[in-house]
């Protein structure tokens, strides 16, 4: 590497030196290159050459580097340089010699004092040490210079000028003065003055400038102390306060920086007249309904962000949801404003609830507790300004109300009974009776045993009553850990119904009072409800699964599962393309539809009421479900009592016959005439008590209509399906020919003819299938595609690492042509000059051969020149 | 209570110590026995033990007559040849040592004729240890002989006792499918393996003669039991494991070769098949017919006649005799006239329900692959399909939709079924003939897949994305139908349940309030809360 880089700077130092314009100008040295095209915009780099200049450049490096390396070729000793730094570039040449100064005189120094009798030679310049000068303490203060620019300093003059000014450097100039003074005043005395002068004001300058500063630092100084007092000022403030500026800062200023950058008023939104709510609410709805149209049909477009939820105009979007029974709904009551006196209990609790946020998180939204404040302002007997609030509401209250239904009326009736009062006396009475039956603050359950003793002993709408005001004491709003609360409470809630469900007797009517409970939880959780929902149905399915794995069927759903997948209708879309529960419930449906084997008129129950869900699940969707279809198939097939010769199969579970192939035949015909159509209670599907024949043929019945029913509503929804016909098919034949109508009620005949017209008006026939029309492809076109190229000239390659691999081959292919090209020049350079050395080598041997040959000539003519002097 | 307890626990112990005793006394008395002929007496003792009550007397009981007859086996001391009567022993001129031998040797008859009883034991322990003494004796009477070796074609093994071992196994009364597993460790050995299917032959042929071809369910599950476990080896090297080794001619023992096992095993399921079977027994043979016995047998043609009867059932016998005339077929050149007509017969909508599903059309793909197939075949099976698709579960159209989508693919003149367009472009009715039986009668071709377009519509997203895919035209690549076959409900579902990738899950906007509500209310107005 050294010999490398030696050659290198050897190369540049030639290539710096030679090149000379004089040869540039020089017309005979210039080749020109010629372009057969000239082309725009492009830059040429090689349009003149000098091929005279650069061959001479060529060979005189070669000259002293090869040549020199040639030479030096066989030779084992070397010529060293150990000069200090002589090769290091980065060394600028004084320090160079600086140090070599330094080596000499160590090298010199040891040896020297070893005899040195004395203890120092210093060498001199005018009597001045050299080291001492050496040392340049005689700079100027860097610091004035800037000031000082244009005059002439006293040290300058001196050292240009008079010479000795190390004399003079060592005096302080108070002494100069007083030398100067004694002297006689010539004109040398006269200048000195004048530079005295301009000395001492450029002193006087200095030390005012010396005491600007000291002022300026301790004025800082007090700023700071003062600083600390000043409270929320941006550092930016600070480095604009300076001391200077401070005092411009006036009143007026200070005024207008306060006013711009005071908090604007927001324009707060308008109240809304009911007929703008009444709109909005149905803007909503239709944006909703359209949301889901697009989910039914599968589009894969997301819209970001939730915007199932229902929100109130009011709303201020942080959560919290003002469930209907926390307001007090402003009425007349007996002539009397109802303004909230309200119980005093409520009123402590709404402060309890108040206190809690309060201390659980100081930094809760201001909008939330803004909302609190204005209730307990109202509790307050602010009725004024409770009017407006209430109108407020009311309005939405009433819209809501609307759809509410006549129990959650009374229920409200029942809840309001607390606030309403008559007189002090009755409402303290009350109080009493309130505290004794509910308690308004509930915390959240921990376990589910802990939600089952909450609930254990309650009517079902307290149940409902105790799950709202949890869910209220435990606001995601309120606290940290809510969130995680209400979850559980979700999953214990989904849990209870089942257990609700199982219990004998089912307690359905407290189901159906904590519909709306879980409905509210599951808007605000949807992710929790989703998984717990989607547990339940895994759980379910596997037990399905694993059961046919073992014995091949499975029982009937049980009332539960039943419950599960109607509350994950109620509370999920069913109509969605694809849905992370509703799609498997409907799976599960289905599954149970084709896998339970139909042995009983229970089992007959349950079958349909799981078609009565897939019904309702597909309700809106009109999606196909075979096996509903071959499920009421079946069903129907069961009524039919001669078997033989159908023109149609049933499939599973149901075999086209066998022993419990005439479940739904009708022991007695008489019986038709003491039924009449009533609904079957839900849980029949587990326990069915059926003493006599009679009952059993109602009940028969009963299966029969509601079997007719759901047929007649599926020929409803799918009569634009392309296989209408084909579906129907065997259900239509069944009806037609072998179903026993004329001995059946009334009402099941009307159905009866009802669907068999229904079918008949379905149109059968059908286009063809063609493909949908693709965009015909473009034809070919003859006008040239124009690509505007950006990066004219560059290697394109597809991405960055291509394109610096291309770079990099590129370069690469170069070099390596220029390194060949260079190694042959070489060696036709080493070729030429040995060639050289042989040629001046022969010619020296000649000359020196002819020079021998020559002086032995004259050597023999002068012998023999002297041979014939002697003879004569 | 505590006083009863009391009596429980001793009379408990006192069992226990008796079974000790017995155990101690039966080793003893064996011990005796071998040790001098003056015990010998003491044989009746033992061998009254195995008729005890006690099932662990009898065990034990097994055990000390196993080790008895064995050690005497090994020590010759057993009569052998042709055994005379007691009585003619006791007075011919044989000598004591003759006159022990024949008394052994028919104490050991008594013993192996006891133990065959047991193998009709309530219990299965002592089932068990009866059926391993026996082939224990089995094992070291083939060892030590009993018969003479005089004629040179008879080599050297217990197969009177095998065969009545393997009568008493195939139960008439009971099942015996757990001592089967146990007898399987025996069946490990080639030459065990050679005399059962033998055996097996001969007790079939004698039992069904008897019972003159009616059903006997319960022993025929037997025997089916024990024939399937069978396993054959699939070459002659693999015969290494013999329970008995001949000294001489080893090689040439028919035990040893494979081709006369294949020949049994071959003469073992035909006398097996011959006789009419229960309904479920031809779906057990039929669904291991394809790899366990067809490959093992020596002429697999002589199948042909069960698989031809089997076909024309119909139902689900039929689609499993398909696997097994699809050997025939494809490895042994079976010409099945009508084969195609058959098989288009054979798609109903049951077909869709069955367990055999995946296995039928499995080989249903691969009867259809071929391309030299006429366009009406296809274009009528791919419309059948289609038509019955319309009662199928998820999983089944999501086998079936493919399998039509690469009827189409390999025949691209069946392509008017899904893209038929015409000029007036007329509504017209299906002209398919469903009922017709003969694939060339149906007009398949001149109707449309309108069943596709219907399963559009269907509720689970998979099927209905599927049946999409004929609004445009078909890719060129065939879809691959194995990886759906085997699909079960659940992990259908199980593809659902998954955690969704968008954060968001919509929910309904209409407020919940009541249980029945909701829906369009059909549960409403059939159902009331109670």
């Amino acid at each position: 590497m050294g010999k490398a880089s030696k050659n290198r700077n050897l190369a540049d130092k030639v290539r710096k030196t030679k090149t000379s314009t004089v040869i540039k100008n020089n017309p005979f040295e210039v080749k020109i290159n010629r372009k057969k095209f000239d082309v725009l915009g492009r830059k040429t780099k090689h349009d003149v050459g000098l091929p005279g200049v650069s061959r001479s450049k060529a060979i005189t490096k070669r000259k002293e580097t090869l040549l020199k390396e040639y030479k030096q070729k066989n030779k084992s000793n070397k010529l060293i340089d150990r000069r200090l730094g002589e090769y290091d570039s980065k060394m600028a040449p004084e320090d160079k010699i600086l140090q070599r100064f330094a080596m000499e005189r160590q090298r010199l120094h040891g040896k020297k004092d070893m005899y040195n009798l004395n203890e120092e030679e210093e060498l001199t310049h005018y009597g001045q040490s050299l080291a001492e000068m050496e040392k340049f303490n005689d700079m100027v203060e860097s610091d004035d210079e800037s000031e000082e620019k244009g005059l002439l300093s006293a040290e300058l003059t001196a050292s240009h000028f008079g010479g000795g000014g190390g004399l003079l450097r060592k005096k302080t100039t108070g002494e100069q003065q007083d030398e100067g003074g004694q002297r006689t005043k010539s004109r040398q005395e006269l200048i000195e003055e004048l530079i005295q002068k301009s000395k001492q004001e450029k002193r006087e300058r200095q030390v005012q400038k010396e005491e600007a500063q000291e002022l300026t630092e301790k004025l800082d100084q007090e700023w700071k102390s003062i600083q600390a007092l000043m409270v929320k000022k941006t550092p930016k403030d600070q480095e604009t306060d300076k001391p200077e500026e401070k005092p411009k800062l006036d009143q007026y200023d200070m005024m207008v920086r306060e006013l711009g950058f005071e908090m604007k008023a927001q324009p707060s939104e308008k109240m809304k007249t009911p007929e703008e709510f009444a709109r909005e609410e149905r803007e909503k709805l239709q944006k909703l309904e359209a949301d889901r149209l697009r989910r039914m049909l599968g589009e894969e477009v997301e819209v970001s962000g939730p915007s199932q939820t229902h929100m109130s105009a009011d709303d201020l979007n942080d959560g919290f949801i003002l469930d209907k029974n926390d307001k007090k709904t402003l009425s007349y009551q007996d002539g009397k404003w109802n303004v909230e006196d309200e119980t005093q209990d409520e009123n402590d609790e709404e402060e309890e609830n108040s206190e809690e946020s309060e201390g659980e998180g100081e930094d809760d939204d201001d909008g939330n507790e803004d909302v609190e404040e204005e209730e307990e302002d109202g509790e307050g007997g602010d009725s004024e300004e409770d009017e407006g609030e209430e109108d407020g509401h009311s309005d939405l209250d009433s819209d809501r109300e609307s759809k509410e239904d006549e129990e959650q009326e009374e229920y409200e009736e029942t809840d309001a009974k607390a606030e309403t009062s008559l007189s002090k006396e009755e409402l303290k009475a009350q109080q009493d009776a309130a505290k004794a039956e509910l308690p308004y603050t509930f915390t959240a359950p921990e376990s589910y045993s802990d939600l089952k003793d909450m609930l254990h002993g309650h009517t079902p709408d307290n149940k409902r009553l105790i799950v709202a005001r949890t869910q209220k004491c435990n606001h995601p709003s309120l606290a940290v850990g809510n969130k995680l609360k209400l979850q559980k409470l979700l999953g214990f809630l989904l849990e209870y119904i089942g257990e609700l469900a199982t219990n004998s007797p089912p307690e359905l009517t407290t189901i159906d009072k904590l519909i709306p409970e879980l409905y509210t939880l599951c808007q605000m959780f949807p992710e929790a409800a989703c998984k717990a929902m989607q547990g339940i149905l895994r759980d379910a399915a596997h037990g399905m699964e694993e059961m046919l794995e073992v014995k091949g069927h499975v029982p009937s759903p049980t009332l539960d599962m039943i419950i599960y997948l109607k509350v994950t209708a109620l509370l999920f879309p069913t109509s969605d393309f694809r849905h992370p529960v509703t799609t498997p419930a409907l799976l599960y449906i289905s599954q149970a539809l084709t896998k339970c084997p139909v042995r009983s008129l229970q089992d007959v129950t349950s079958g349909l009421l799981l078609c009565c869900l897939a019904l309702e699940y597909i309700s809106f969707s009109k999606r196909f479900v075979p096996e509903l279809i071959n499920f009421l198939l079946g069903t129907l097939n069961l009524a039919v009592q001669d078997k033989a010769s159908l023109g149609y199969t049933v499939v599973l579970p149901f075999k086209p016959s066998g022993k419990y192939s005439d479940l739904l035949v009708l022991s007695d015909s008489e019986s038709c005439k003491s039924w009449s159509k009533k609904s079957l209670p839900l849980f029949t599907n587990e326990r069915l008590e059926l003493k006599t024949e009679l009952d059993k043929d109602h009940h028969r019945l009963t299966c029969l209509s509601t079997c007719l029913d759901l047929v007649k509503r599926c020929c409803l929804l799918y009569k634009d399906l392309t296989s209408f016909t084909h579906i129907f098919q065997p259900i239509t034949t069944l009806l037609s020919k072998h179903f026993p109508a004329q001995t059946l009620p009334e009402l099941l005949q009307a159905l009866h003819s009802g669907i068999l017209e229904a079918v008949n008006s379905v149109a059968v026939t059908h286009c063809p299938l063609v493909f949908e029309k693709k965009k015909p492809i473009p034809l070919k076109l003859l006008t040239p595609k124009i690509v505007e190229v950006l990066d004219y000239g560059k290697k394109r390659g597809s991405n960055k690492e291509e394109r610096e691999k291309e770079r990099l081959t590129h370069k690469y292919k170069k070099e390596f042509k220029g390194a060949l090209r260079e190694i042959r020049k070489d060696s036709r350079f080493l070729a030429r000059e040995k060639l050289n050395d042989i040629m001046k080598k022969d010619a020296e041997r000649k000359r020196k051969v002819r020079e021998l040959f020559g002086s032995l000539a004259t050597q023999e003519g002068e012998w023999k020149a002297l041979k014939r002097k002697k003879r004569k | 209570m505590a006083p009863a307890k009391k009596r429980n626990v001793i009379s408990a112990t006192t069992t226990e110590q008796n079974v000790k005793k017995a155990k101690i006394d039966v080793n003893s008395k064996v011990e005796g026995v071998l040790e001098s002929r003056k015990h010998a007496n003491d044989v009746f003792d033992i061998l009254e033990v195995l008729q005890s009550e006690k099932e662990k007397n009898v065990i034990t009981a097994i055990s000390a007559c196993s080790k008895l007859f064995c050690s005497m086996l090994e020590r010759k001391d057993l009569f052998m040849g042709k055994l005379p009567e007691e009585e003619e022993a006791l007075s011919g001129g044989y000598s004591p040592e003759q006159k022990y031998g024949i008394f052994m040797r028919h104490r050991y008859n008594g013993c192996v004729e006891m133990l065959l009883q047991l193998l009709c034991h309530k219990l299965y322990d002592v089932k068990e240890s009866a059926l391993s003494c026996l082939m224990k004796f089995a094992a070291t009477e083939g060892q030590h002989p009993l018969e003479d070796l005089d004629w040179s074609e008879h080599y050297s093994f217990p197969r009177e006792l095998i065969q009545v071992v393997v009568d008493r196994l195939l139960s008439k009364t009971e099942d015996n499918s757990l001592l089967f597993s146990r007898f399987q460790e025996f069946l490990e050995m080639e030459d065990v393996r050679f005399y059962v299917m033998t055996s097996v032959r001969d007790s079939v042929g004698k039992v069904m003669e008897k019972n003159k071809g009616a059903l006997l369910p319960v022993y025929q599950n037997n025997v089916f039991t024990l024939i399937s476990n069978i396993n054959m080896p699939s070459q002659d090297s693999e015969l290494t494991n013999f329970m008995v080794k001949q000294e001489a001619k080893h090689e040439d023992w028919k035990a040893a070769k494979l081709t006369e096992h294949k020949r049994v095993f071959e003469r073992m399921w035909l006398g097996f098949l011959k006789y009419q079977l229960p309904g479920n027994m031809y779906k057990k043979v039929l669904v291991i017919l394809h790899d366990s016995i067809l490959p093992h047998m020596s002429k697999p043609t002589l199948m042909i006649d069960f698989l031809t009867a089997a076909y024309e059932v119909g139902g689900a016998i039929s689609l499993l005799a398909l696997n097994g005339l699809f050997v025939l077929i494809h490895q042994h050149n079976l010409d099945y006239p009508d084969f195609y007509k058959k098989l288009y017969n054979l798609l109903e909508p049951s077909v869709f329900h069955v367990k055999y599903r995946a296995r039928f059309f499995h080989l249903a793909n691969i009867f259809l692959s071929s391309s030299h197939l006429p366009v009406y075949l296809v274009a009528a099976f791919a419309k059948r399909l289609a038509h019955l698709a319309l009662t199928a579960p998820p999983t089944a159209l999501l086998i079936v939709l493919p399998f039509i989508y690469n009827l189409i693919r390999r025949h691209p003149s069946c392509r008017v079924l899904i893209h038929r367009p015409s000029a007036d472009g007329e509504p017209l009715e299906d002209p398919y003939v469903m009922d017709e039986e003969d694939p060339s009668q149906c007009r398949a071709l001149e109707s449309s897949l309108w069943e596709i377009k219907t399963l559009q519509k269907h509720y689970h997203p998979d099927v209905a994305k599927a049946a999409m895919l004929i609004n445009t035209p078909l890719s060129e690549q065939e879809d691959d139908i194995d990886e759906m076959l085997e699909i079960t409900n659940f992990e259908l579902m199980e593809r659902d349940l998954k955690p969704p990738q968008t954060k968001s899950i919509p929910l309904e906007f209409e407020p919940a309030t009541q249980l029945l509500k909701g829906g369009g209310d059909v549960l409403g107005q059939h159902f009331c809360l109670d």
